[in-house]
């Protein structure tokens, strides 16, 4: 089977008028399917242009990138915008929810703009199936201003997972949250990734990135370290930890 | 995206900002409305003249006599006397295509019945006047040629001399005084109401010509000769005939002009209605200057609106909307708003016709091209003034309007 992702000597060099600028050097990368990888680095590594690259919202200026066995490299805006719906789900630091519009119509969003449109009843029970996910089945008729920022990103990762994509992306997604949240939101990602989601996220907190299974770090442009975490911690257990008192 | 899920979603936009939008709307409620209340003022005003000149009869050639000169003094227009009672009967009888003529001539006078009097003019003219005119008589009878050669003084009155003359008597065989000349009524004219020129066509008393030349005026001289061509497509041929017969009569060489005009009722029709059709047309472009206006109000909020929404435009095409869901979303919500405002016009536009019509008098008639052009137009405005500011925003890079704050 093919991997997730497969960057091969990939480069994303920016010009401006005399100087040029290598967000990413050559950078090769196996994803493989059920994987949790954190992608590490301070401002400027190039985790950000990594991470507009391995979600579709940005091409690579040289290399291949195949994302689920397809080269995705060579597509073009529309084609780029399809892959995005079908085969990735984003999850931002932001949330980046509509807002004045609902949790579950946040959730059909990445619906309606699927190639092969579905009914709307169609729509609106794969959404509740997605909050139900999340566990926020009961929250899909609020809109985003009644939810906390925990429930709100649970209603992005829903909405992230509602086309069933091969890869979830998620850009500092605790970055906005506190550490309670944080460990609850991790929990929701441990808890998918069990189920054999594949997850990459960007953080730039070195406890986040202690709840996946690999850490990528990169610096200048170039993965410096890719390896297993060791001592992993399991947000379930952190979060017992927390209500019984205790601090992290 | 389906077209309808498009189509909600720009509703929903619109509701959002409710302030907004009804005030975008405005300027082309405006626009529309004006259109629709000018095109109906417009075309009332002109079927109303289409009316009048249909008064005049049908197929009908006037001819007016012309002015004269004498010794390098040139008289007035109409005060030539070159029009005689011969010209008259050769136009009858020469030219082809010729229906009836009627000759006539006219004084003013103070007319009296018992002790009411009325100042009107007295028209004389031949029995096929009527006919000419298309003017029926409603009560009593007209007079015959046997009156014509008899001189007989006899009158058919018009309504407005009935009314001032006679009020409710019945006024068919009454005596009345025409320069104290006892005249018999036997007939009245129906109303035909104003005259193109705005004139009273029913404040008239007419008799037969060889009467007023003999018994009033003693003059020969005619103020004006009536024709009735036998149809439309004729009329020019009978123009140029009775031009060519009239030049000959009065020996006018290459070199003079006519001493009389001749107007078909086309030429008199096309003179009414060009100032009404400059009328229309500047309310129009009036009109058409407000939608624009308008146009550039949508285009105006439209663009405010996608620059605020910029995040939201990063959302939709991070999640897989293609540039032309983009497009269409923001290009409905304009055409939405152009043609809403373009249906509230239009019920605002015909709203004022009604109440002008019904309050000031105007005639006013509305069309259904001109309801279904404007809301066309209105619509064409959305999707001119829409497309910029959709283009731009299906243009948007998903990277820069995510982070756009």
């Amino acid at each position: 089977m093919a991997p997730v992702i497969q960057l091969d000597h990939v480069w994303k060099t920016y010009r401006t008028a005399d100087v040029e600028l290598h967000a990413v050097r050559d950078v090769s990368l196996r994803i493989e399917r059920g994987e949790f990888v954190a992608i590490m680095g301070s401002s400027g590594s190039g985790k950000s242009t990594m991470m507009n690259i391995l979600g579709c919202l940005d091409r690579p200026s040289q290399g291949h990138y195949f994302l689920d066995g397809q080269d995705v490299s060579t597509l073009d805006r529309d084609g780029l915008a399809d892959i995005r719906n079908q085969k990735i789900g984003f999850v931002f630091q932001g949330f980046n929810l509509l807002t004045r519009t609902s949790a579950a119509e946040n959730v059909e969003l990445t619906m309606m703009y699927a190639r092969q449109s579905l009914g709307t009843k169609e729509m609106r029970r794969r959404a509740l199936e997605a909050l139900e996910m999340v566990g926020l089945s009961q929250r899909a008729d609020h809109h985003p201003n009644q939810l906390s920022g925990g429930q709100q990103q649970r209603v992005a990762i829903a909405r992230a997972l509602v086309n069933k994509p091969a890869l979830l992306l998620a850009d500092e997604p605790t970055g906005n949250l506190d550490t309670k949240t944080s460990v609850e939101i991790m929990e929701v990602f441990q808890t998918l990734n069990d189920q054999g989601i594949t997850i990459v996220m960007v953080t730039h907190e070195h406890d986040i990135s202690q709840y996946n299974k690999r850490c990528l770090v990169m610096r200048d442009g170039i993965v410096r370290s890719d390896a297993p975490v060791e001592g992993r911690l399991m947000a379930s257990e952190q979060r017992k930890a927390l209500a019984s008192g205790g601090v992290l | 995206m389906t077209p309808l899920a498009t189509f909600n979603l720009a509703l929903r936009a619109l509701q959002r900002n409710k302030m907004r939008s009804t005030l975008t709307m405005l300027g082309i409620v405006i626009g529309v409305g004006a259109v629709v209340a000018m095109v109906g003022i417009g075309n009332g005003a002109k079927s109303q003249v289409e009316a009048q000149i249909a008064t005049l009869g049908q197929n009908v050639i006037l001819i007016f006599p012309g002015s004269f000169a004498t010794s390098g003094v040139q008289s007035g227009s109409g005060g030539a006397g070159t029009l005689k009672l011969e010209d008259a009967k050769a136009i009858e009888e020469e030219v082809p295509d010729v229906l009836a003529v009627s000759p006539g001539t006219r004084i003013s006078s103070q007319l009296g019945y018992g002790n009411q009097n009325w100042a009107t003019s007295v028209s004389g003219e031949s029995p096929e006047y009527f006919e000419i005119r298309q003017w029926e008589i409603v009560a009593g009878a007209g007079f015959t040629e046997q009156d014509v050669r008899s001189a007989a003084k006899v009158a058919v009155i018009g309504a407005t001399v009935e009314r001032q003359l006679f009020g409710e008597e019945d006024a068919v065989g009454q005596i009345m005084r025409v320069r104290n000349v006892p005249f018999q009524v036997i007939g009245i004219l129906k109303a035909k109401g104003t005259s193109v020129m705005g004139s009273d066509q029913d404040d008239v008393v007419i008799v037969p010509y060889t009467t007023v030349m003999k018994r009033l005026s003693g003059t020969t001289n005619l103020r004006m000769i009536s024709v009735q061509c036998a149809s439309e497509d004729r009329t020019a041929a009978v123009v140029q005939n009775i031009t060519d017969l009239m030049r000959q009569r009065h020996r006018l060489g290459p070199d003079r002009e006519n001493d009389f005009m001749v107007r078909s009722q086309q030429e008199i029709a096309e003179m009414a209605t060009a100032t009404s059709r400059v009328l229309r047309l500047l309310l129009g472009a009036i009109a058409s200057v407000s939608l624009i206006v308008g146009g550039i109000g949508i285009m105006n909020i439209m663009l405010v609106s996608v620059t605020e929404r910029t995040r939201e435009i990063g959302i939709r095409i991070a999640l897989g909307a293609h540039g032309a869901d983009i497009l269409s979303q923001f290009l409905i919500e304009a055409v939405t708003l152009s043609s809403l405002g373009g249906v509230l016009g239009i019920l605002i536009g015909l709203g004022t016709s009604t109440l002008l019509s019904r309050f000031a008098g105007w005639p006013t008639l509305t069309s259904v091209d001109a309801i279904v052009v404007a809301f066309l137009f209105s619509a064409a405005v959305g999707v001119f003034f829409g497309l910029y500011p959709a283009k731009k925003a299906a243009a948007l890079d998903p990277i820069d309007a995510l982070r756009y704050e």
